[in-house]
């Protein structure tokens, strides 16, 4: 016997990356503009989910992946409900979606009649930031409530976002929740970050959202 | 957490190489992580006896190199670590740093046996 040391260096994420890869592009050549949308439980994903829908569904044909394993299937129907067709991952209690899951779930969505897909991750700041699924973009539902430490104690989540949402800014009045303390600390992650501050449950700051939203979907046909 | 899913992908990479470098069985393995990366290498190791177990790289040992996180300030140059919490710039109190290093998470080597060749 002979003992050989082989040289690797290869991620260890590299088959999932692969994964993402081939979703994107799968999406792209359906002109799917796609976002994934992490946060922790009850942040508020489903609500900033339906009042995406709700605001984009007379211009644009939506899908939904559902992910979350809170509630397992009352949110899917609540997005079956206005109109939109939508897919439930069982992820069998895993912590987080990963490129596979989708990969499994896309085909089962009219992605060819689909404008915007909105991927609701499972409810964890932890573990879906590790795996990419080949969205367009990465959003974040933090909340108020939640406290505005977040970015210090989980800083891994905020470094791969392209958007971050700040909801329940309706709790600000009852909760302490320093602002300029939480938007340093995504500043140390990721500076400049494109940020959302919105109350779903009034409708507060979800106009610049949509606007924001609109423009990156018809800026992505034609680029 | 997700060290379940992970140490399967760290048996699949290093029993793929092992297998092209037809080893008889693999010993060691050598893993780099980075601290701002949110692996707990605890309960790779806690999975990998399981994963591992009918599999060329059984019984192998898992080496992990652990990363410091480091961030550089961007408004005067200085470097620091961060070890519990993230924080500003001890020196100048600035928000405005780069991560540095500590996001890393690579298989990096294995340690493999050979059948010796024999002579003709
Ligand atoms: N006060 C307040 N409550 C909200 C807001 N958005 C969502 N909620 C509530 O927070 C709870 C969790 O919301 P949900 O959308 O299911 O969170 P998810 O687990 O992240 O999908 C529900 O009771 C919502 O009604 C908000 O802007 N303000
Ligand atoms: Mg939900
Ligand atoms: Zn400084």
């Amino acid at each position: 016997m002979s003992a050989i040391r082989v040289p690797i260096v290869e991620k260890i994420f590299d088959a999932n990356d692969q994964i993402a890869h081939q979703n994107k592009q799968l999406m792209a050549q359906n002109h799917v503009y796609a976002i994934n949308i992490m946060a922790s439980p009850g942040a508020g994903k489903t609500s900033f989910i339906l009042q995406t829908i709700k605001h984009l569904q007379s211009e644009f044909k939506i899908g939904v992946i559902e992910g979350d394993t809170a509630a397992v299937t009352i949110d899917a129907d609540k997005v079956a409900a206005a109109g939109m067709p939508a897919v439930q991952i069982n992820t069998g209690g895993e912590c987080h979606l990963d490129a596979s899951m989708i990969s499994n779930a896309l085909p089962q969505l009219p992605l060819d009649e689909l404008d915007l897909v909105i991927v609701e991750n499972v409810g964890n700041l932890i573990c879906p930031a590790a795996f990419d699924l080949g969205t367009t973009i990465n959003l974040l539902v933090a909340s108020v409530p939640e406290g505005d430490d977040k970015p210090y104690k989980y800083p891994n989540i905020y470094r791969g976002l392209n958007v971050l949402v700040i909801n329940k800014t309706d709790l600000k009045p009852y909760v302490q929740f320093d602002m300029d303390y939480f938007t340093r600390g995504v500043q140390l992650l990721n500076p400049g970050l494109t940020t959302f501050p919105v109350s779903c449950r009034t409708g507060e700051g979800i106009a610049p959202w949509i606007e924001w939203l609109k423009a990156e979907i018809l800026a992505s046909r034609q680029g | 957490m997700h060290e379940l899913s992970v140490t399967e992908s760290i048996l699949s990479i290093a029993s793929e190489y092992a297998q092209k470098a037809e080893a008889k069985k693999v010993t060691d393995i050598h893993l780099v992580i980075g601290r701002l990366s949110s692996i707990v290498d605890d309960s790779v190791q806690f999975y990998w006896d399981f994963v591992a177990e009918d599999s060329i790289c059984r019984g192998a040992k898992l080496h992990f190199e652990r990363i410091p996180a480091m961030l550089k300030c961007q408004d005067c140059d200085f470097t620091y670590e961060i070890t519990e919490r993230l924080t500003p710039c001890p020196k100048c109190g600035g928000y405005n740093t780069a991560i540095v290093s500590g996001e890393e998470f690579y298989l990096d080597s294995i340690e493999i046996e050979k059948e010796e060749v024999k002579n003709p």
